[in-house]
């Protein structure tokens, strides 16, 4: 009798839990969705903001976060897969990998903002590429970089030993049980992985702040050293400066709405990718 | 170990020697697992390996294809012979001994390809790039390893979808792809139901035409039936090898005696 009852505390206790996430989560998305949603419309996904923010569309921070996204995954995931590839396969297991890998853990929990100053003296002022698309794109890369190190490691790990010695007993030097056996197998997981940061780099404001975004841009970038505009950034600058915060508020909303959207959009196609593959594989990711 | 060289004396006037393992000692870190080990493989003849779990098959088996590479940590000393030439020398490359000496795992492995990608696997990887021969050899390497009938409609198919018996033939059929002269058999059913079983050692038997074969097997009655030759392992020594039937019929050791009556391991 006692356990029963005691079951049935925690039980409700969980799904209590559960209910005020599931709560939160909704409502945010409740809240953005009805206060943007007026806003909406081809116009203002397609046109050039017009009267200082208060009207017109957002075209160009959609297409400079389209560009900053992209060149953050063209930097990483080369660098990420590669490094992945490194740690699992060829790394002898010594001290120095350990402390690697720590670092690497580490280096996904420092707060944006400090990789947005280091994309400010590093890419901006000492490389020289001023405030621009490169910049802020190489800054995006490292922000993302840890995540995609430690989802395509995962990915590599979880690819069962058993068939890199299939592939071996056959005859196959490492390097192509690599490219032929491990990478494939474990490239569901490792899509997962760079999906995800794909979401968490279309939605950072801060290492964009000094490396590329800007308040206003007449037109679009011309090339990888403009300026661009950027959702998240749109939206900090139509919440906090401006002479007209009513008519901006609203827009910055209907932004918000875009970014949840585009994210949103881009963790279903990462879960779709990897329950795809589960089923077929059975293993992988 | 006397016996074991006795015996290698005297069967070797008849049958040729494949493999020759020489004064194999094999430590993981600290732990001695095959000590002093010396045996002989014949020519197209199957070898079986039995002994308790734990006493060192496996490590065995895989030295002789240099899969043991792969294990950090592991010394091994000693030197094994493959047609007289040393294989474990370091001026021999290993991707080749492990061409020309296959292995089929304990839990079928395919990987996640198609049944057809699975077999030509092995062929592409060693540099062979003509289409039709790489068809005709994943046909031919299917209807050796018996799973043609099967499979014949389905090629495309993800090999994960066979059956744990079909997936295992599968490996089989990857392995003769690339036409090695020995094949190693680690437990080849030990996940596998009886007809399935039967099927894989038919099989055996009819390959040994054509390959030598060694098989690590926990099955007495499999051992009897597919072999010809018997090497009993225990606590990394080799405690006695000889014709299957001998082995069975007329154990010298008392201690294989009382592992095939079943009196312990
Ligand atoms: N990677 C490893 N690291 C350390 N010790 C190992 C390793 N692999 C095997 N051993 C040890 O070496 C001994 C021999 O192992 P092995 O796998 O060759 O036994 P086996 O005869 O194949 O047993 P089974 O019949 O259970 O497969 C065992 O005592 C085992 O614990
Ligand atoms: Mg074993």
């Amino acid at each position: 009798m006692k356990k029963e009852f005691s079951q049935k505390i925690g039980f409700s206790f969980i799904s209590l839990c559960m209910f005020l996430t599931v709560l939160f989560l909704f409502s945010i998305i409740f809240f953005i969705v009805v206060n943007g949603i007026r806003v909406i419309s081809w116009e203002f996904l397609t046109q050039m903001p017009k009267e200082a923010m208060t009207a017109g569309g957002i075209a160009p921070a959609i297409v400079g976060t389209f560009y900053l996204t992209l060149g953050s995954i063209i930097f990483s995931l080369p660098l990420g897969i590669a490094c992945a590839i490194y740690l699992c396969e060829y790394s002898p297991k010594s001290y120095v990998v350990n402390i690697i890998r720590f670092s690497i853990n580490n280096l996904a929990g420092v707060p944006s903002v400090v990789f947005g100053l280091f994309g400010l003296t590093i890419f901006v002022k000492y490389l020289g590429f001023g405030v621009s698309i490169l910049s802020g794109s190489l800054t995006l890369a490292i922000l993302v970089l840890p995540l995609i190190i430690s989802a395509s490691n995962e990915a590599i790990l979880a690819v069962p030993q058993s068939l890199r010695e299939a592939s071996l007993s056959l005859g196959a030097t490492k390097w192509q049980t690599i490219k032929k056996v491990v990478l494939p197998t474990a490239l569901p997981g490792i899509l997962t992985g760079i999906i995800l940061s794909i979401g968490r780099t279309a939605g950072e404001t801060a290492p964009i702040l000094f490396t590329a975004a800007v308040f206003y841009l007449k037109g679009y970038p011309k090339s990888i050293f403009s300026e661009v505009m950027a959702l998240p950034y749109h939206i900090y600058a139509l919440m906090t400066e401006g002479l007209y915060p009513d008519k901006q508020v609203k827009i910055a909303f209907g932004c918000a709405l875009i970014l949840l959207f585009l994210v949103l959009l881009f963790s279903s196609v990462a879960i779709y990718l990897r329950n795809k593959h589960k089923n077929i594989y059975g293993y992988g990711n | 170990m006397d016996m074991g060289t006795k015996e290698i004396c005297k069967v070797s006037y008849f049958d040729s020697i494949k493999i020759r393992a020489e004064d194999i000692n094999f430590f993981y870190g600290k732990k001695h697992a095959l000590k002093d080990i010396n045996l002989n493989i014949l020519k197209n003849q199957v070898t079986a390996i039995i002994g308790p779990s734990g006493c060192g098959k496996t490590t065995f088996i895989r030295i002789l294809n240099r899969m043991h590479e792969l294990i950090p940590d592991a010394l091994l000393t000693g030197r094994i012979f493959l047609d007289g030439q040393d294989i474990l020398s370091s001026c021999i490359d290993p991707t080749e001994v492990r061409r020309r000496v296959g292995m089929v795992f304990q839990k079928p492995n395919p990987f996640p390809k198609s049944i057809f990608e699975n077999v030509s696997y092995g062929l592409k990887v060693n540099g062979i790039r003509d289409k039709n021969f790489i068809e005709d050899k994943v046909v031919e390497a299917l209807k050796k390893s018996a799973l043609w009938d099967e499979v014949k409609d389905r090629l495309d198919d993800n090999a994960l979808k066979l059956s744990g018996g079909q997936q295992q033939r599968l490996c089989i059929a990857r392995c003769l792809a690339v036409k090695p002269e020995v094949i190693l058999f680690d437990e080849p059913c030990a996940s596998l139901d009886p007809i399935s079983t039967a099927k894989i050692e038919e099989l055996i038997v009819e390959l040994k035409k054509n390959y030598t074969i060694i098989i690590v097997t926990h099955n007495m009655q499999q051992a009897a039936r597919v072999s010809d030759y018997t090497a009993f392992f225990l606590l990394g020594e080799l405690i006695e090898f000889g014709r299957t039937g001998d082995i069975f019929k007329s154990p010298q050791d008392k201690r294989t005696e009382d592992y095939i009556t079943g009196r312990f391991g």
